[in-house]
Order: structure tokens, then sequence, then C-alpha cells
């Protein structure tokens, strides 16, 4: 079902909340054990939700437009009381003294957690296989990984367990998992959602948003939870503008990004994306190839930024405050040991790479040189958006990899990202729709770009390529 | 940029960011950062004479709130969460007197 379907059903009394969330908690139950989609489920704590819901509703208060629909959070959002891990040793068993804004705003909408979803640790990664706490599996093949880093909430999707869950996505973390296992996956524009209560990775680049099986239940969770929010002074200060779903882009002219379209991109993924951008033209559009040369060295800029920022962030982990402290003589030797002890090797590769990227001597080289190309990027795309609504791309190079075919070699994995990262060097909104299946029968996505704000008619072109899918 | 890291500039990195690590380990992630930095040097060969730098994406300048006393998070529940309290305060080891 739908999440629109269940709301309606629980607003109108034919269903009950808690029956709804009982029947998720039992499907969680009967089949995350092949998953793991899940780190942490809230039976209680949902349940608790739900009977509120259906209190409001048998009261005859407004019980809000996601009552009763159950809900998958990322484990980097802060839920007051409740484990929140980010998928490392590091803050196993922390509980959070408060709960991220975009949380507290869908539980106020009548939304249901069921509990926490497994991650890569600290959102880096492709795939999932870099959580502490063991991998989640691709529900359409056990054998596939489901992307990452927010591969716990799409597996949780498109395995049925919560019709809508939220990641973050920082270089792709929420499309390229959504792409994977067959969902909707939406970036929104930098500072659209509060990142109050997620825990930073790269502060310039993280967005949370949603995950949902169609793009009509994707739209309705991002404007749930979007618009300024005090508690974070990079949330656009602007009320986010109502969603438009509507099937239609007669008139809108659609760029196809030539640099993402040949090398490096499987033949498969990009005939799918070719196939869309017919199916669009057919439909009304005008659509015509476009240069955005950036696209080009966006994976570079965007590997040294994030790490350097990354670096930063991670600092606050020094066994003092929270989470796990391997205690030594003196604080530095503790220090040391803490993070040793606590971080996984993706993050310690990250936090080293990015220390040197911003050390004395190599500062301007890496770092420097990076946001000069990020500045580079974000006007190529200024360029292209005097000529076009929307950009269209494929989500991923290649469909769902199997487990550890790349973890051996992380350079492998970071070209998972390719497509992806220039939305957030830009802080545009871009967002993945199912489109059809590869080779191996796996889902392919299909990338719609907009500028900055651009979330209304990206949705249209989003639903249009929804309605004309192959299934 | 063309110079490749080396093992003692991962150690190096290590100091500074407080990571102890193993020499199996700076092996390993010396070839690692390497390769990805090789891959990243498309970055230097770019032409940026006179390109500014990005550092974020929003150009929003002085976000203030009102001047309005709130509530912050509570100490006990804050605390609860450390590792080492004592006297409603966060414990640590000595900090004087330890290596550089």
């Amino acid at each position: 079902m739908t999440a629109a379907a269940i709301a309606a059903d629980v607003r109108a009394g034919r269903r009950t909340a808690e029956s709804i969330v009982e029947d998720a908690l039992g499907l969680v139950a009967a089949r995350d054990g092949d998953v793991h989609a899940f780190l942490h489920v809230d039976t209680e704590g949902a349940i608790a939700a739900a009977r509120a819901v259906d209190a409001r509703v048998a009261r005859g208060e407004e019980p809000g437009p996601l009552a009763g629909v159950p809900l998958a959070l990322k484990d980097n959002l802060c839920t007051r009381g409740i484990p929140t891990t980010c998928g490392s040793r590091i803050l196993e068993g922390w509980r959070p003294p408060y709960t991220a804004t975009a949380v507290e705003r869908l539980l106020a909408c009548g939304a249901v957690p069921l509990g926490k979803t497994n991650l890569d640790e600290f959102a880096m990664g492709s795939s999932t296989e870099n959580s502490a706490f063991g991998p989640t599996r691709n529900p359409r093949n056990p054998a596939r990984v489901p992307g990452g880093s927010s591969g716990g909430s799409a597996a949780a999707v498109a395995a049925g367990f919560a019709p809508i869950a939220l990641g973050t996505d920082t270089g792709g973390s929420i499309r390229q998992p959504a792409a994977l296992c067959g969902v909707v996956g939406v970036k929104p524009t930098y500072g659209a959602v509060s990142r109050y209560g997620l825990i930073a990775f790269a502060s310039s680049l993280d967005q949370i948003g949603p995950f949902a099986t169609n793009v009509a239940d994707a739209a309705a969770v991002l404007e749930a939870m979007a618009g300024p929010d005090p508690r974070d002074s990079t949330s656009w200060p602007e009320p986010f503008a109502p969603l438009d779903v509507r099937a239609d882009v007669s008139g809108l002219r659609v760029g196809v990004v030539r640099e993402l379209m040949g090398e490096g991109i499987a033949a498969d993924v990009a005939a799918r994306a070719a196939e869309a951008a017919d199916a669009l033209s057919a439909a009304g559009a005008k659509v015509d190839e476009v240069s955005v040369p950036g696209a080009r060295y966006a994976l570079s800029a965007y590997y040294l930024i994030a790490p350097a920022e990354a670096s930063s962030n991670l600092a606050r982990y020094d066994g003092v405050r929270y989470g796990l402290r391997v205690e030594r003589d003196d604080i530095t030797t503790t220090y040391g040991a803490t993070r040793a002890a606590g971080f996984g090797a993706e993050v310690k590769r990250r936090i080293m790479l990015g220390t040197y990227a911003l050390s004395a001597g190599y500062y301007d080289a890496y770092y420097g040189q990076a946001q000069r190309a990020r500045t580079l990027l974000i006007r190529d795309f200024a360029a292209a958006y005097e000529r076009f609504d929307v950009l269209l791309t494929p989500t991923t190079p290649t469909t769902a990899f199997e487990l550890g075919a790349r973890t051996a070699d992380p350079l492998s994995m970071y070209l998972s990202d390719v497509c992806t990262v220039p939305s957030n060097l830009a802080g545009h909104p871009a967002m993945t729709v199912p489109f059809g299946t590869g080779a191996d029968g796996l889902p392919i996505g299909v990338q719609v770009l907009a500028p900055a704000l651009g979330e209304r008619v990206m949705f249209r072109v989003a639903a249009t390529l929804e309605e004309v899918a192959p299934r | 940029m063309a110079v490749p890291i080396s093992r003692d500039d991962v150690a190096h990195v290590a100091r500074l960011a407080r990571l102890d690590v193993t020499d199996e380990e700076l092996d390993r992630f010396t070839a690692q950062l390497a390769a990805v930095l090789e891959y990243a040097s498309d970055v230097a060969s770019l032409d940026t004479a006179g390109v500014p730098p990005t550092a974020h994406p929003l150009e929003l300048l002085n976000v203030l709130r009102e001047d309005v006393p709130v509530a912050s998070l509570d100490r006990d529940e804050v605390l609860a969460a450390a590792p080492a309290v004592v006297d409603g305060r966060f414990r640590v080891p000595k900090i004087l007197g330890e290596a550089p």
C-alpha cells in the first residue's frame, strides 16, 4: 500500500494505525533476518505512536497527512532516547538527548517510526558494507548490495517493511541506493530540510531526504519536513513551496548530460536513460543533449572536499562526552586509542585523506583547488540551466553489484557516486525514479536534476517518468 | 600534487587526527590513499586562475535569532551518555604533562 492510501484509511477510520503498524512490525520480524535493513526496531515506541494517532482520530482531531504511515529512519538521525549509532562502534549504545527536526515534523504529521536503519559507518560508503554491524542485502537479490550509504532505508522500502523512509545524501547516499533497490529517492536543495539532529558527515553537502515507492509519497514526505528551522542556521529562510506531481512536461526543456552517458556508464544503464529521454520527448518535452564539463572532475573534487569536512566534523568523537572511551594514562593517548578502536577502516581512510588535504603544504593544492573546481562546476550548471529547465542522467553507473566486489578497492567504490556528486557540490536538488531493469534483471534508476529550489518542476518530470517507465 | 603520498605522510596525518594506526594499516592506507589522490589529480590540472573558491552552496550571511533565552538540553540526560562523570561534569584522564 502507498503512504497516501494508508493515511486515507486511517484518517477515515477504515483502519487503525495500530493494525497497520502491527502488520509492518510482523513483516520486519519475519523477513528482516534475511535483509538486515534495521539496526534497531522500536516495537514499543511504534505501537505507542500508532495508538496516539488512533486516539486523535477517535477524538475527531486532525491526525496529520501521514497518519499511521510506517516510517524507517536512517540511524544517523537523532531520536531522543532511542539508540543512534551511525553504524559505528564509537556510538554503540548512545541514546541522543534530542530528536532531529525532520523526524519531529514527520511525527507531527502522524507518521510512525518503526526503528533505525543500517548505513555505511557515518554515511561513508556506497554499499552499506561499511556498517560496523554487518551489511544489508538488496531485497531484489540477496547476493547484491542495496547501495549506500542509506542502504537500510532503501531496502526497508523495497522490501515493503515501510512505505516511506528517511535517508541522508552527501554524495548520492539516497539516490544511489534508491536506484539499486528500485525505489524513488530524493535529495532536496541544500537547506530545504533542516539538518538539526543529523549527525554531520560533510556539512556543506549533507541533506536529509525521502525514500518512497512512488513519486507522490516522496513529495508528501518532503513537504512535511521541509522549511526553515531556527535550530539550523543553514536552512533556507523562506517557506518551502508546495510540490506539483502532475505528470505534465509539455514545453519543458530537458537536457541530457553528455558527460554522464558514455565512458564509465554501463551500456544497459545508459540505454535506459536514453529511453527515458525519448519518453519525455514523446510526452511533450523538448529534449536535447547538453555538456556540463565540470561533471568530469566533480568526483575528484568531492573526494577531497567531503573527507576534509569529515575530518573536522569527526574530531568530536574523542571519548569524552558520549560514546566509546578506551582509557589510557592521559587524554592524548586516550583520544588515539578510542578513535582507533571505535572507527572502521573507511572512516579512518577518509579522516586521513581529509586531514592530508587540509594539512600545511597541501591545503591549496588539494582542498583549495577542489573548492575552485566546485565554483567551475556551479558555473557550468548555471550555463546549462539558461537553456534547460531540468537535466537528465543515469543515477548510477551500474546496477547493484555483488557483496564484497568493491570492498578491497576503495576507489572502485567511490566511482559508484560519479552521477550523483555534482548535485551535492552545487547544492541543487536531484531525484531518482525507477526506470526498468538491466541485463541482469536488476533495477535501474534515472536521475532528474534541477537548479536550487527547483523541486516543483523536478517532481513533474519525475511523475512523468514514473508514468511511462517500463513495467 | 605530483608527489605521491608517503608512508611517513600517512603516519603524520594519523597523528594530527589523533588516530592510532598499526604498521599493517599504514602500509594498506598509504597504497589506498595514493590511488585516490592519483585519481583526484585531474582537479590539479584545471585552470583555476582567478576562480574564487566555494566553501558552501548557500550564501546566507548573519543568520541570527531573537535574543531570547530558551531551555538547553537537560544536564542529567546529557551526562548520562558520557563515559565518565564526576560531580555533574565530564571526567577525563589527565591533560597536563602528556606527550605533544
